[in-house]
């Protein structure tokens, strides 16, 4: 199933797209114990905290309805909403850009900033600008981007790539964030220790005098509200409150599935995406502006960047009601095991698997939706209520049915699937393949297990052990047991 | 055909198949308790969860805020303090150090601390409010300083977020505040100050 007319986000520009086979990259993740031991620690004490925000309150499933609802809203009229949202944030005294792709956005930024003679910006964290590479597009062009958020700064400073939605830097400890500001910081204090506070201190020196004269700034944006223009962004540090006030020009990049209808909405929102994301009743601090103020000149550039193309599919849209809380990451057992890397787009786990290759379409990123052991985690803890594990099994089938119309003649997967299906579609033809199966015993007698399967199948046994097949098939045992049964019914 | 028209273009073939308006079902808790509307539970549930994200809050009567006022920021060892248009002249009247506005980013940077009032101040998750109406002043106002305190009269404090938000005004630029400014990127353990202010300290007027 392809959808015809509905460009991806192109390819060699942002970070959307696997690197490496999934297998490889998480296997390679897999040996860093320092690595798992760091996400072992952060998910452990997120999910704790988030079970407890969640817990108290009383109407979290009504809100989550009532969140799903107004998101598949948005998605349903999104035309509307978006010349609703644009006649009203140009009202207010600012403009609105439109930017097909990634390549589009990056090109409005960079005039806009040129415009202004700057060639410095400060940025709030955002995932639609990392998502289309506006750092490494605006370096290209002369312009320097400064990360403001703590651990993109971390990552940034250690140029490194971002492994979580919302804690870009989680899978570094308090050691190593010592020691990336030691060696990339001139001005952090040579006896820096690694107390959290400490580290946070350090930061706040450097990053203060280029707030205090920072001229332009790129943020993303959590809401925007169609029926006021109101944009909205939530964070904790203050770093996005420096971004957003001070510079005297403000551009603003969001995917176009942000909106949301009315400003009633945000009392939905603002309970739900706190709670879900650093499990707090309210995070620290929210910003809330309609167009320009306060003398600003403000941009808003609107991204599609694979997003019609991921609303065209009835299975697949869904997965643009996320508000990028990532809980779902920090319940993922797969997740928690590779980290974010492994996934090579900004978005990791659960939900990366499911909007990654939808955005960039399923043959850039063909393994990711194979990324889960679908137990249904992240369903439970996604505040909108995606169903990512039967996303996932949908994509599954886009994936298998891209490969065989790329295929010349029947993939060695679809040729086993079609054998299978003419061996179990007759009894006797079944009963006999269970039986040729027992030939598997002479695999397993070392082991009592089997570690290594032969030829094509050995991709089956490359990461997991098979059971010794049973002396006798169950059919077998069935048909003997009747037999005993009804001879001590006869005596 | 511009991006514009190109992406609306395919936002209506990619959304054709979608009927009807879906019904939101809010069958959640509506606003309910909102301004002038606080009794002394929810007051001592708005200090309950302020106090919880590290604020410190305060209580005194009308007559007593210039003298809490200055002496929470003696305590803090806050000499020069901003005192925004609008902020009422007898609270700010023991303010030794009281400095007016206009200010410019590099004069509020040189300031100790800001007092402020609030718009609206939400008990359940212990948020306060700024909207830059009278005695808040700008955003920068209460942002580059390292200390903020802010007076809330009790009529300001509603219920929940679906109170404030009905309270609120969408075309003024609004700023939530929930504790001082904090982080949890390291290791995911929260560290109160970062950027913004370090301390914030809240006191409650009984109206």
């Amino acid at each position: 199933m392809t959808f015809l007319g509905m460009p991806t986000a192109p390819r060699g520009v942002g970070q959307l797209r696997q690197e490496a086979p999934f297998p490889v990259a998480a296997a390679r993740a897999l040996d860093d114990s320092q690595l798992r031991r760091n996400l072992r620690h952060a998910t452990s004490t997120i999910r704790a905290k988030r079970a407890a925000a969640v817990a108290e309150v009383p109407d979290w499933a009504e809100l989550r309805a009532a969140g799903a609802a107004i998101k598949d809203d948005v998605l349903a009229h999104l035309d509307r909403y978006l010349l609703q949202l644009e006649q009203q944030v140009t009202a207010h005294g600012g403009t609105v850009h439109w930017a097909g792709d990634a390549n589009e956005a990056n090109q409005i930024v960079t005039g806009l900033i040129r415009t202004t003679g700057q060639s410095s910006v400060v940025k709030v964290k955002s995932m639609a600008t990392q998502e289309i590479g506006l750092n490494e597009a605006l370096a290209a062009a002369g312009i320097e981007a400064t990360e403001t958020d703590l651990a993109e700064l971390i990552v940034q400073l250690g140029h490194d790539r971002p492994s979580h939605i919302l804690v870009p830097a989680i899978h570094r400890n308090r050691n190593q964030i010592r020691d990336i500001f030691l060696r990339e910081m001139p001005d952090a204090p040579p006896n820096l220790s690694d107390e959290p506070a400490e580290l946070a201190a350090a930061a706040r020196a450097h990053l203060r005098r280029k707030f205090l004269a920072a001229q332009v700034a790129v943020s993303g944006a959590n809401f925007a509200i169609a029926e006021t223009g109101t944009l909205a962004v939530v964070e904790s540090e203050g770093n996005g409150r420096m971004c957003l006030t001070l510079p005297r020009t403000l551009i603003t990049v969001m995917g176009i599935e942000k909106i949301l209808p009315a400003w009633r909405d945000l009392e939905v929102f603002l309970q739900l995406l706190p709670r879900s994301s650093t499990a707090e009743r309210m995070n620290p601090y929210t910003s809330m502006w309609a167009g320009a103020v306060e003398g600003q000149d403000f941009h808003l550039v609107l991204l599609d960047n694979g997003r019609t193309a991921t609303l065209a599919d009835p299975r697949g849209r869904a997965a643009l009601r996320c508000i990028r809380c990532s809980a779902c990451l920090n319940v993922c057992p797969v997740y928690e095991r590779t980290g974010g890397h492994a996934y090579g787009s900004v978005y990791p786990g659960p939900i990366g698997a499911v909007l990654s290759p939808q955005l960039t379409g399923v043959a850039d990123n063909p393994d990711l939706p194979f990324a889960s052991t679908l137990c249904g985690a992240c369903y439970d803890a996604c505040p909108v209520a995606i169903d990512i594990p039967a996303m996932l099994v949908h994509l599954r089938s886009r994936v298998v049915d891209d490969k065989v119309a790329h295929h010349r003649g029947p993939t060695p997967e679809a040729a086993a699937m079609r054998g299978l299906a003419w061996t179990m579609s007759d009894p006797r033809r079944w009963a006999w393949a269970l039986r040729a199966g027992r030939a598997g015993r002479l695999l397993g007698r070392r082991y009592g297990r089997i570690r290594h399967l032969p030829g094509p199948l050995a991709a089956w046994t490359s990461s997991r052990d098979l059971p010794r097949p049973p002396r006798q098939t169950f059919r077998d045992w069935w048909a003997s047991r009747d037999a005993d049964g009804e001879r001590e019914n006869r005596s | 055909m511009s991006a514009r028209e190109e992406m609306l273009a395919r936002i209506r073939a990619a959304t054709a198949d979608i009927g009807g308006r879906p019904e939101v079902p809010r069958r959640y808790r509506p606003a309910s308790r909102g301004p002038g509307s606080a009794d002394e539970a929810l007051v001592g549930l708005f200090e309950e969860r302020a106090s919880d994200y590290r604020a410190t809050v305060r209580r005194c009567a009308a007559g007593e805020v210039a003298r809490v006022i200055a002496d929470a920021a003696a305590g803090r060892g806050a000499q020069r303090i901003g005192v925004p248009d609008g902020f009422p002249t007898e609270w700010s009247a023991s303010l030794p150090g009281a400095v007016g506005p206009p200010l410019e980013i590099a004069a509020l940077d040189a300031l100790d601390g800001v007092v402020t009032t609030v718009a609206v101040a939400i008990a359940e998750t212990g948020t306060i409010v700024l909207d830059t109406g009278p005695g808040q002043g700008s955003r920068a106002f209460s942002l580059v300083p390292d200390y903020h305190l802010a007076v809330v009269r009790t009529g300001q404090i509603v219920g929940a977020v679906p109170d404030a938000v009905a309270a609120l005004d969408p075309a003024r630029p609004l700023t939530w505040i929930s504790g001082p400014s904090a982080t949890s990127d390291i290791e995911l353990s929260r560290v109160e100050g970062v950027h913004g202010p370090r301390t914030l300290d809240i006191v409650i007027v009984t109206d």
